[in-house]
């Protein structure tokens, strides 16, 4: 009971220079924002960029970037819709924005069906919208992308920095690359991330600010990149060399 | 059309299989293909006749269709699935990712959504012969 698509996913990512997974462990902490921006960001320096929401059961980067009324065209595979040049993959296009619940190997098939059959062809990075949690999509993700490079989010916060310091310690595990932590919602408080990850493995790659214009700017792109929340990112994104 | 990418998978699939069994001619294949995708034979069975090349230039593909069950994980009542019943949108989301019917169908007994699928959910390579 041999499955096909398997051997089809390697095909369809050979093209795809690097894949970034935008993860946590913990929710909440801003990694739709911080992917969906990340993605509009390389778009405008040029890059080839992808991006795929892989919370099926709550996606929402299309909500941040403002994408409606895109389907996939169905051209020997599925083509992704391209919305202001990134390449654009979410389950939204099937699910049309009704509840899905899927159980660990529901949640792997329809990821490996929709991995074999979109042809992203060349892009210089595909960014992943992780689902908050190290599970299934953790998972499918180091096992079906071999090549995939961590962004973790964290907030200021102790609960939230507990959990990422798992997933680093799963990825060192797994020999996975993590790129560094980026530190959301960062205020005047004196807890800080930064000095407490010289514990693990992994970079620091900056603080981005809590920013309370960030929501309203949400569906307008040219407004989202004005933000002071684009601009840390992107100085961000200037720093490393991924 | 999907159905291309699908044969392709197959293609890929089957051409590292005759490697890794040192195969000088793959001379069948079998493969299975579940209702619930709506997948087009026609078109599989054509795109597998432009796509083969190599050991598998002569390959003879038997593609045949397995009946889609679900199996609701609350009552336990076991049903078929009926295209027909569903509107085109859905039957067409239900094409590209299958277990998007998490979203459409409901337990005909009980009205769960938490089903799983019995059989014929997807393709799968049933079985590869060829010559040494
Ligand atoms: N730096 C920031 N300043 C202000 N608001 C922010 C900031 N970062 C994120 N938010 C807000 O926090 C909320 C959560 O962000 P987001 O949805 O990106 O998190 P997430 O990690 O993807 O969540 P989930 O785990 O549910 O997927 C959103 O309402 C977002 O607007
Ligand atoms: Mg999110
Ligand atoms: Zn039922």
């Amino acid at each position: 009971m041999l499955d096909p698509r398997i051997k089809a996913i390697e095909h369809r990512l050979s093209q795809v220079k690097n894949i970034i997974a935008v993860s946590s462990g913990k929710g909440g902490v801003g990694k739709s924002v911080v992917s969906s921006i990340l993605a509009l960001i390389l778009s405008k320096k040029g890059y080839k960029v992808g991006l795929m929401d892989l919370d099926f059961t709550s996606p929402s980067t299309h909500l941040i970037l403002g994408i409606k009324g895109l389907f996939p065209e169905e051209k020997e595979g599925i083509i992704p819709p391209t919305f202001e040049d990134i390449k654009f993959m979410s389950i939204v296009y099937f699910s049309k924005d009704k509840a899905l619940s899927l159980r660990g190997q529901d949640f792997s098939d329809s990821f490996i069906e929709i991995l074999a059959i979109t042809k992203w062809n060349k892009l210089d990075y595909l960014i992943l919208d992780m689902p908050p949690g190290i599970n299934d999509a953790t998972l499918d993700v180091i096992r079906y992308m071999r090549k995939v490079k961590f962004i973790i989010v964290t907030t200021p916060s102790i609960l939230s920095f507990s959990t990422v310091k798992k997933l680093i310690d799963t990825l060192n595990t797994l020999k996975i690359e993590i790129i560094g932590v980026i530190e959301n919602m960062k205020s005047d408080q004196t807890y800080s991330i930064g000095e407490e990850l010289g514990e693990v493995k992994a970079k620091f790659l900056g603080e981005i600010p809590f920013d309370p214009e960030l929501e309203k700017c949400f569906g307008n792109t040219k407004m989202l990149l004005t933000t002071k929340f684009s601009r840390e990112l992107e100085k961000i994104v200037n720093e490393i060399r991924m | 059309m999907h159905e291309w990418a699908l044969a392709e998978a197959i293609i890929y699939t089957v051409t590292e299989i005759a490697e890794r069994e040192q195969f000088k001619e793959v001379s069948r294949v079998n493969v299975k293909v579940g209702e619930l995708q709506q997948v087009d034979l026609e078109i599989i069975k054509f795109a597998l006749t432009q796509l083969k090349r190599g050991k598998l230039k002569n390959t003879e593909f038997r593609i045949e269709p397995v009946r889609a069950r679900l199996k609701c994980r609350i009552c336990e009542y076991v049903w078929d699935f009926n295209k027909n019943e569903l509107d085109e949108e859905v039957a067409e989301a239900i094409h590209f990712v299958p277990e998007v019917a998490h979203s459409f169908i409901k337990c005909p007994n009980c009205g769960a959504q938490d089903f799983e699928f019995v059989e014929g959910r997807r393709m799968y390579i049933e079985s590869v012969s060829g010559v040494r």
